[in-house]
Order: structure tokens, then C-alpha cells, then sequence
């Protein structure tokens, strides 16, 4: 009758999406602090004004310019370290490392979790109860006890570090995209695409995987910021990234000694730990907010 | 004539920004009377429920009463402090929700529930609580009240939670009882006898009742008066005898109009078309395995399921909630898997090869879902959805785009529906987004499940009228499933009524309607509200003359 040929005003899904991000406060701060460390750890090799591992014994332990001290001096505004190296730069190569880090582990684990959850949720029965038993048997392991026993078997270096990260931290991914698939293979419009001859991976990829991306992404800046932390950790025991290569936690190990007296060299690195995981975390719950179909009208 | 319990007067309320009016009610004025039940009816989006919700009290925070007062026995509610208002809530007026499977707390009994009303409202010792409670569970004519007392909300069929939210509703005998779809949710036996306890306890009450619904066999059934809603605003309101026999409002009359009517009896001869689909004892158990504490069950969901359906016939299969009859399609289609018995769909065995060989055959049966919000993937545009099909069956992507063309047309939706959302779509324009999306590889039978259940009846009756037409255009054979019986008689050739995973009888229409032998298709047709409702026929100037 009347209601037959309205017609539609309401936004495109992608254009409502993107109205509310720029609303989201919390979206745009993370944001803007993670693309700005990106693109230092991009362009770090114009940004540094020294070189990150050349020492000058007769230069260490400057402090920063702030600092109400005769050392200290423009041309190392954050001061050196213990082996004279220009602590800025350094900082600025870190990272790229913990950025690397960060990304690649999450990637690894984000593409075996997701096909492990989604496969389990999607096909239930037997196929869940095996990945079950995997992520169960997963998540009884304590990350950093396995990570020091494989790193310190094979040694360490970059792509160790990345790489057994990668192969631990897909618990979450597999959890949670067990439970979203399950609840979007319910719905009619998966048993209309059966009804239609889809075939399966047609079906997992078109019509099961977009509706559980937004978690994907969730879980992914979760994970990131999770597996730089995990690499910090790993490096301040030793096991990590090696010295002289930079990374956050490698900086704040190599200033344990000298806690109590140059307290900066530690409280430098770990702010921009906490500056990039908080603008991680800040990102992922943004996107959480702005992608969920229940926030959109 | 007493003092109204409850007088709206010149409601009006914003909606926020972004929407396609507003104001959710505009200048809404009526009366409730002690003793009187007063149906408000309109479709979904007429206001109806924020009505009820600002009588209460329980707006959400985003909708504004802009103007006018709601006066409760002579106190205007809006002036009233809000400590004064939850006071009163629960005490002087009540609430029943439509859904009684959330409304209750799983965590609690439901004794304990209807005992938490006297706690917050009255001083009364525990036991004297417990004596109460009683007497009311009895009063809602629940058996075994002492056992029920102890029993959590899952130990209780849909029916029986309803009963339970009507008593803790009048656990204080309160002067307003709003309810709100009460019995939407319920099969149609069941909303029989909840409708004729609610009319025996206004009988017994001085209670002014508030009764929201959007089906009009439920009004004939109950009201006194009648407040027929359209776009946030009352079009029309009068006794029940006034409105349903002689309705003044163009819009009255065709609501009225769309209501389903009874079948007449008339006989249609043999058909002698070849038959499209016939199935031989099927069946369907799904057994839930045991886990440490709780035994395995068995469930028999499809018992020995015959019958077969004619070129171009149109069969529905009717039967309450549990009944079967979506299992009963789900294993036509083969999305799962029956135990043993034959499906023959025009010459292709459905029931026993694995489901990879079946691939090709697909195409030949399509269905249509209950749910318009969930049989469109939210993320993907209509037009890709709906080409996907002819796709999958190696036509190519011109030609494809040449039969959606077709179909949009057939199925009355704008041409440019293509590059859109499903969340750009009413759920009528969803449901017909369905239809043309099940048409596209050109099936030879269309599975109707539920397909215009959550649909208002206008739009059910475009859908229906939609159904029936594609039908005779394309030689389709249709299988219409419904819980609704007057639903089924608008369409159907054919009745197979099921309870408990069994065929009860088979009929033409007619003869089902009018003549039925088992004494479960004599109890869901006496379950129909609105019996002894003569429905008023209009011509359609009348209809047509405003909307």
C-alpha cells in the first residue's frame, strides 16, 4: 500500500560508520598518537638526529635537557645512556622494532586464530571439539614461561621473538571467533546461501567473515599491544631483542642498574610504552564502539 | 459513570533528532475507565508502546514529553517527583510485558518474585507474604501453586510465565494494569485462555485494564473500547462495537480490511497435475547428549511425515510453537539431515545422497525465513545478495542482472534497491528483498516459513496477495508454513495440521475450517480470537479514500 515504494534516506553503512568515528573522542586520540608513532618509526632514519648505536664513553649519562644539570644540552635533548648513545634516537629506533614486533605477532596469530575459530564455530561437532582442546590446551601454558624455554633453546633473534609470540598469543583470536560465528551461522541468511548452492569456503569468507570482522580488528589491536608488551618483557629479561639493536624493553633492562640514580632512563622508554599501548588500546575500543551493528541505527 | 482511573490529555512526545518524524505521539487525548478494558491497536511505529511506557513512567531518557498531562485518578503524573512515581508503580498501576521469557528473572523463583512486590510496597510478615502469593497463583488459575512457589522461571511454559507476570501485576490490586502485546509471544491456544483470565479478572477487579495490541482479533475478543493509532496519533476511538462494526476512519477500515478472514467452503475439484514433491516417512529425532549430571534425551521432531504436494498447489502446514514444522522444511531442504524416509522433489531423491551431490539440484527449492533481520546478510549490498544464487549456478553476470531487474519488478521494489543496505529497508521491503533473492535461480518449489508472521497485517496482506501471484505467474509450487490458521486460509489449497512432529488431518481449506475431525484442529480453530467477530467488508474507494 503506502509503504511499498519508500523510499531511503538513511546513510550507506560505511558512511555512518566513519560519521561516528569522527565523533569518538577516545577513536581519535589513539589514533592520532598511533599513526604518529608510526610514522616515526617509518621515517626514523630523518627523524634521529644521531646514530643509534654509535658510543661515545665521553658523552654517557647526560641528562635530558629539562634537567637542571651543566650536562645537559640541546644536542641530545633526551641525554645518553650508560654507553654514551644518544637516548632520542634510540627511542625513535625502538619503534620500529616494538612496532614490528607488535604487528607481525599479531598477524600470525590473528590468522590462526581466526581460521581456528571461525572453522570450529562454524562447523561445530567433532571439528569444535578437537580446536577446543587446542585452545584449552593453549591457554593452560603461561605465555612468558614457554616463550623464555623456546628462546632460550633456539637463541634468540628478531624473527624467533616474532614467530613464537605469533604461534602463543592466538588464544583470543580462536575464543572469540568461535562464539561470533556461532551466533551468525543461526541466522537465515546463512541457510539462504545454503538453500542457493554457495559453496562452503564461499560461504565462511562472503557471508560468515564480514559480519565478524569487527571483532577481528578488536582482538587485533588487543593482541598488538599485548605482543609488545610481551617483546618488552622478554627483552628486559635478557631474551628478547639483542643488544645493541634498540627496543623499549631492552632500554629500560640495560637502566635497571641505575634505577635510583637516573631514574629518566627508565621513566622515557616506559612512557612511551604506555603512550603507545594506552593509544592502542584506546584505538581498538573505539573501533569496538563504532563497528558493532547494535550502536548503528 | 465513575471517574476515569487514568486521562491522557493533549500527550505529545519528541522524538530525537535523525528520525523520519517527530514526534513518536502527537496531541494524544483518551480515557481509561475503572472496570474497562481499553485495547490501544495500531501497527508497529504507531506509538502504541510509548504510550504505555510514558504512563509508566519508563520513557527512555532520549524520548522528551514535550506537552500535556497524564492524570492518574485526578494527579498529574508528570508533575509528580520521581521517588512518588516508583512509589506508585507496581502499587496503584502494573505492567505486563509481551515477552514473559525475559521479563522474569532466571535467577530467582518465581514465588520469591511475586513475594518481592509486597516487600517494596507493603509491611507484611513472611508469611503472610507467602499466603498471598498463593492466593494469587491460584487466582491466575495456575495448577499445583505450592510446587510452582519453588519453581524457577525455565521450569515454565511461555503460558505459565504469563500467568506469573499477571499476578505479580495484580499482586496489589492495582487501579491500572497496563498490558503490553501480552499474548504476541504466545501460541494461539494459549493466548485463548490468557485473554479469558484477564477478562475475568477485570470482571473481579475494579482495575481499568490498558490493552496494547496490534491484531484486531484479539480487540473483537476483549476490549470495551478501542483506540485505533497511526503515526503517533489516535485516528479514530469508540466502543468496541462502534469500531469494529461501523469504523469512520479510512484507515480503521482498512486494517479491519486486512484482517484475515475465515475460509468459505468451497470445494475444489481433484487436481490431476503431476505431483512435485513427495515425501514418505519422514523422520527426525535430535537426541541432546548426556552430560555428567543430566540424562540424554530424545526429542521426536518429525514422526512419520507423509504427503505430497501438486504442480502449482499451495499446502501450508499449520501447528503451534514445537510442533515440527520448521524441522519438517529444514530436512525438505536438506539443511539437515533426516534419520531415514524418502524426499522426492520432481524426480530428484533429497533424502539420502551427501549433501555435495545435492548442490546442483538446490535450486529447485527455495525458501522464504520468518525473520526479515536475519535472512539478509547485513554487510553485503541487496544487489549482490541477490545475484548471488543465479551466480552459484554458473549464469552469467549479465544475464543475472537481467533477471534481478525482473524480479525487483515482480516484487515491486525500486530498481535502484540494488546498491543499497539491508538496514535501508522496512522489514516488509526486506521480506520482499527475500522473496526475489529465493526466485532468482527460478525454483520449482518456494518454502514460505513463517514468512509473514512478524509483518504487520497490511503488509502481510501486500506479501500474502505478493505470494499468491508470483505463484500463478511462474507455476510455482508453494509450501506455506504458519502457526496461524486464519493466515493459512488466505492462501492455502491445502492444510496439513501438526502437533508433535505428527501429521493430526489433512484437507482442502474449507473442509478444515468448517468441518475438521481431529479434536486438535477443533481446538487451535476455537483458539482464534475474535469468533464471533463479524468482519465488515469495504470496497476499496472507501479504503483508498484517504491514505
Amino acid at each position: 500500500m503506502s509503504e511499498v515504494t519508500a523510499t531511503s534516506t538513511a546513510l550507506s553503512p560505511r558512511r555512518m560508520m566513519l560519521k561516528q568515528a569522527l565523533r569518538h573522542r577516545g577513536l581519535l586520540f589513539g589514533g592520532f598518537i598511533v599513526v604518529t608513532i608510526v610514522l616515526i618509526a617509518i621515517f626514523a632514519p630523518f627523524l634521529a638526529p644521531h646514530d643509534g648505536y654509535e658510543q661515545v664513553l665521553s658523552r654517557k649519562l647526560i641528562p635530558p635537557v629539562w634537567f637542571d644539570s651543566p650536562k645537559a644540552t640541546w644536542d641530545h635533548i633526551l641525554g645518553t645512556d650508560h654507553l654514551g648513545r644518544d637516548y632520542l634516537s634510540r627511542l625513535i629506533y625502538g619503534a620500529r622494532i616494538s612496532l614490528m614486533i607488535g604487528f607481525s605477532a599479531m598477524l600470525i596469530s590473528g590468522v590462526i586464530g581466526t581460521t581456528l575459530g571461525v572453522c570450529a564455530g562454524y562447523f561445530g561437532g567433532k571439528v569444535d571439539l578437537v580446536i577446543s582442546f587446542l585452545i584449552t590446551t593453549r591457554l593452560s601454558m603461561p605465555v612468558v614461561l614457554v616463550a623464555l624455554a623456546v628462546v632460550s633453546l633456539v637463541g634468540s633473534s628478531l624473527t624467533v621473538v616474532i614467530l613464537v609470540l605469533g604461534f602463543l598469543i592466538w588464544d583470543r583470536f580462536a575464543v572469540v571467533m568461535r562464539s561470533a560465528t556461532q551466533q551468525v551461522r543461526n541466522l537465515d541468511f546463512i541457510a539462504s546461501a545454503e538453500a542457493l548452492g554457495s559453496s562452503t569456503p564461499r560461504i565462511l569468507f562472503v557471508e560468515v567473515l564480514p559480519n565478524v570482522a569487527n571483532h577481528i580488528i578488536v582482538i587485533a589491536t588487543l593482541e598488538m599491544a599485548h605482543a609488545i608488551l610481551l617483546e618488552a618483557a622478554l627483552s628486559f629479561l635478557g631474551l628478547g631483542v639483542q643488544p645493541p639493536d634498540p627496543s623499549w624493553g631492552l632500554m629500560i633492562a640495560d637502566a635497571k642498574g641505575l634505577m635510583f640514580f637516573d631514574g629518566w632512563l627508565i621513566a622515557i622508554p616506559g612512557t612511551a610504552l604506555f603512550l603507545l599501548i594506552l593509544a592502542i588500546n584506546l584505538l581498538g575500543d573505539g573501533l569496538r564502539d563504532v563497528t558493532a551493528p547494535e550502536n548503528r541505527g | 459513570m465513575t471517574n476515569p482511573v487514568l486521562s491522557i490529555r493533549n500527550l505529545t512526545v519528541a522524538l530525537p533528532g535523525m528520525t523520519d518524524r517527530e514526534n513518536a505521539v502527537e496531541n494524544l487525548s483518551f480515557d481509561v475507565n475503572p472496570h474497562e478494558i481499553l485495547c490501544v491497536v495500531g501497527e508497529s511505529g504507531s506509538g502504541k508502546s510509548i504510550t504505555s511506557l510514558a504512563t509508566m513512567g519508563l520513557l527512555s531518557p532520549a524520548l522528551k514529553i514535550t506537552s500535556g498531562e497524564i492524570d492518574f485518578c485526578g494527579v498529574n503524573l508528570l508533575e509528580m517527583s520521581e521517588s512518588l512515581r516508583n512509589f506508585m508503580r507496581g502499587d496503584q498501576m502494573a505492567m505486563i510485558f509481551q515477552e514473559p521469557m525475559t521479563a522474569l528473572n532466571p535467577a530467582y523463583t518465581v514465588g520469591s518474585q511475586i513475594e518481592e512486590v509486597f516487600k517494596v510496597h507493603r509491611n507484611l510478615s513472611g508469611e503472610e507474604r507467602r499466603k498471598e502469593t498463593l492466593s494469587l497463583l491460584n487466582e491466575v488459575q495456575l495448577p499445583d501453586p505450592e510446587r510452582l512457589y519453588g519453581a524457577y522461571p525455565h521450569h515454565l511454559s511461555g503460558g505459565q510465565r504469563q500467568r506469573i507476570m499477571i499476578a505479580m501485576a495484580l499482586a496489589l490490586d492495582p487501579k491500572l494494569l497496563i498490558a503490553d502485546e501480552p499474548t504476541t509471544a504466545l501460541d494461539v491456544t494459549t493466548q485463548a485462555q490468557i485473554l479469558r483470565l484477564l477478562k475475568d479478572l477485570n470482571a473481579n477487579h475494579g482495575a481499568g485494564i490498558m490493552f496494547i495490541t496490534h491484531d484486531f482479533g484479539v480487540v473483537a475478543e476483549i476490549a470495551d473500547r478501542v483506540v485505533v493509532m497511526r503515526h503517533g496519533e489516535i485516528v479514530e476511538q469508540g466502543t468496541a462495537d462502534q469500531v469494529l462494526s461501523n469504523p469512520q476512519h479510512p484507515y480503521t477500515k482498512a486494517l479491519i480490511d486486512a484482517v484475515p478472514r475465515r475460509a468459505a467452503e468451497n470445494k475444489t475439484e481433484e487436481s490431476t497435475a503431476s505431483v512435485v514433491i513427495n515425501v514418505e516417512k519422514l523422520n527426525k529425532t535430535f537426541h541432546t547428549s548426556g552430560g555428567m549430571f543430566k540424562p540424554a534425551r530424545t526429542i521426536e521432531a518429525v514422526k512419520d511425515v507423509s504427503f505430497k504436494v501438486r504442480l502449482g498447489e499451495t499446502l501450508g502446514i499449520v501447528g503451534e510453537s514445537g510442533s515440527g514444522k520448521t524441522t519438517l522444511v529444514r530436512c525438505l531442504m536438506r539443511l539437515i539431515d533426516p534419520d531415514n524416509g524418502s524426499i522426492n522433489i520432481s524426480g530428484v531423491d533429497f533424502a539420502a545422497p551427501p549433501k555435495s551431490q545435492l548442490r546442483q539440484y538446490r535450486k529447485d527449492i527455495q525458501i522464504v525465513f520468518q525473520d526479515p533481520y536475519g535472512s539478509l546478510n547485513p554487510r553485503r549490498t541487496i544487489g549482490s545478495q541477490l545475484i548471488q544464487g543465479a551466480m552459484n549456478f554458473g549464469i552469467s553476470r549479465a544475464e543475472a542482472w537481467q533477471r534481478v531487474y525482473e524480479l525487483l519488478e515482480i516484487v515491486r521494489m525500486p530498481r535502484d534497491s540494488v546498491n543499497r543496505f539491508p538496514s535501508q529497508f522496512s522489514g516488509g521491503q526486506r521480506q520482499r528483498l527475500c522473496i526475489a533473492r529465493a526466485l532468482v535461480v527460478q525454483p520449482k518449489v518456494l518454502i514460505a516459513d513463517e514468512a509473514v508472521s512478524a509483518l504487520d497485517v497490511s503488509i502481510q496482506r501486500e506479501v500474502l496477495r505478493l505470494i499468491n501471484d508470483i505463484r500463478d505467474r511462474l507455476g510455482l509450487t508453494v509450501i506455506f508454513i504458519t502457526h496461524d490458521l486464519r493466515v493459512a486460509a488466505q492462501i492455502c489449497d491445502d492444510v496439513i495440521v501438526m502437533k508433535k512432529g505428527q501429521i493430526v488431518e489433512r484437507g482442502d481449506v474449507g473442509q478444515i475450517f468448517n468441518s475438521p475431525t481431529n479434536d486438535y484442529t477443533k481446538a487451535l480453530l476455537a483458539a482464534q480470537p475474535g469468533q464471533d467477530w463479524d468482519i465488515p467488508s469495504f470496497t476499496e474507494e472507501e479504503i483508498l479514500a484517504e491514505i
